[in-house]
């Protein structure tokens, strides 16, 4: 049914619907209103869950490694230093191989202390083992919550999936989206039934020590199946199209006029949705522009983007976060795709933008398009404010 | 694709020793020996066996060489000697 909703409650609404069994969570904004609103909905028995008040995120993690490991669907949600705070458990439920559901709703890192939105957080544990899918809009951001569980449950998967959504944008934005009906989700999405878990009457030992003659193939297993998850996230994305009628093609990278585009940026979240707009308005004064979203970001679509940008003269990547002595971090990957591959751009410049919260305006996308010229540039920042950075300090 | 990830008890059986032992092993004395369990309680690996006075043994494959049964026997009935390099036993 379509309904005019916040993001978080919109959220909140889908992980109902995926009937978790241990939902764990410390507030943190801007993912507050997602687990205050589910905390209510246990209270009111609409949601028979186990909602476990804890006093950190590592403890939130671990909740929901142990509900995991104990055969059951669970659910967290957190941002920013939350989600650093979590970091050896979340290296942890992948380690194990536990399907949980993390929402990441996307901020910036202290210090110093920022509650806006970037991906810093979210990109800066992009080497954990999870999947990682980002969402444009609140519809998406609905959808991408069951199809991560599918995903993330699929027996030839089991590995967590992290639905990252920027912060306030998408989170406190109110949007018309069309929250899937309950008989429906139940059957794209089957209870759970786990491969191992904790149980006295067999017992089993999980995550324990795995001296260097065992710990080499746990990695190399989980990076297999990275690569392995590329096809399941399209197979499992035709069958949702099958079910709810919304079609996200491979799940992997969405193309908007990029096939005789002679400029396309690359960017993740939600904005693709402004580049979308600047796009078509640069499309009716007849330049050829496009945009490339990335989806999933872990596993990383390296040959799809080579197949879409290996005609494109000029490539802008779009960050929205660093790597502070080094290139940004989607440039790096987009970079890699393309090296070393007999066509392709002849430019591939890195942008960074809206670091903080800092608002990325429609100018500020025609500005990244003013500068993707034949000079190659390397994390250039957009609307940087120049008199901010004559402080000075000692002498 | 799945590496290791669960273990069954007594799976750890399959990990010996080898020849990480320290340089001593325990050297159980059998001669004032009053069948107190305290070396077989106290053992880490729990490789001490034995019921009777002087009948306690060690399981040398599972033996890392700690030397807490000795420290801890009260009648002193356990020696550490140097490793002789012919203890593993099948």
């Amino acid at each position: 049914m379509k309904e005019f909703l916040e993001g978080s409650h919109a959220i909140a609404e889908i992980v109902k619907a995926c009937r978790p069994g241990v939902v764990s969570a410390y507030p943190i904004t801007p993912q507050t209103h997602i687990v205050e609103d589910l905390a209510q909905m246990v209270a009111n028995g609409e949601l028979k869950s186990e909602f476990v008040n804890v006093e950190s995120e590592h403890s939130a993690a671990s909740v929901v490694l142990g509900g995991s490991a104990a055969g059951v669907r669970v659910y967290t949600a957190t941002s920013s230093q939350g989600l650093f705070y979590m970091q050896e458990v979340v290296f942890n439920i992948a380690g194990m191989r536990l399907p949980v559901v993390m929402t990441c709703a996307n901020r910036a890192i202290s210090a110093p202390i920022n509650i806006w939105n970037d991906q810093q957080d979210s990109i800066s544990l992009r080497d954990a083992g999870w999947i990682q899918i980002y969402a444009e809009d609140n519809q998406e951001a609905v959808d991408f919550h069951l199809l991560a569980y599918r995903l993330a449950e699929d027996k030839r998967v089991m590995l967590p999936v992290m639905v990252c959504m920027d912060g306030f944008i998408l989170t406190h934005g109110m949007e018309t989206v069309d929250i899937p009906e309950q008989e429906k989700v139940d059957k794209f999405l089957p209870p759970y039934s786990p491969l191992y878990k904790l149980d006295p009457a067999e017992p089993i030992s999980m995550g324990l020590l795995a001296d260097p003659d065992y710990y080499m193939e746990t990695r190399f297993a989980i990076q297999e199946t990275m690569k392995e998850s590329l096809g399941y996230l399209s197979e499992i994305s035709s069958e949702f199209n099958g079910v709810f009628g919304r079609d996200y093609k491979d799940l992997l990278v969405e193309e908007y006029q990029t096939k005789d585009a002679e400029k396309v940026i690359v960017a993740m979240g939600s904005v693709c949705g402004t580049i979308k707009e600047a796009v078509d308005q640069q499309r009716a004064k007849g330049k050829k522009v496009g945009l490339l979203r990335i989806i999933s970001f872990r596993p990383f679509p390296y040959a799809r983007i080579y197949e879409v940008l290996k005609d494109v003269p000029r490539v802008a990547v779009l960050d929205k976060a660093v790597s502070l002595g080094g290139y940004a971090p989607l440039s790096v990957d987009v970079k890699a795709a393309l090296y070393g591959k007999k066509k392709g751009p002849k430019v591939v410049s890195s942008f960074v933008a809206g670091l903080g919260g800092r608002d990325i305006t429609l100018e500020s996308i025609n500005e990244v398009f003013r500068r993707l010229t034949a000079k190659e540039v390397s994390s250039d920042f957009i609307d940087l404010k120049p008199e901010l950075l004559k402080e000075e300090y000692g002498r | 694709m799945f590496g290791p990830l669960t273990v069954k008890p007594k799976e750890s059986k399959g990990d010996k020793t080898g020849s990480w032992r320290t340089q001593f092993r325990p050297e159980y004395l059998h001669k004032n020996c009053i069948a107190c369990r305290m070396c077989a309680m106290i053992c880490p690996e729990g490789c001490v066996y034995g019921k009777e006075k002087n009948s306690f043994w060690v399981d040398f494959n599972f033996c890392k060489g700690c030397g807490v049964c000795a420290d801890i026997c009260p009648k002193k009935d356990i020696a550490m000697v140097v490793e002789d390099g012919k203890s593993e036993e099948k």
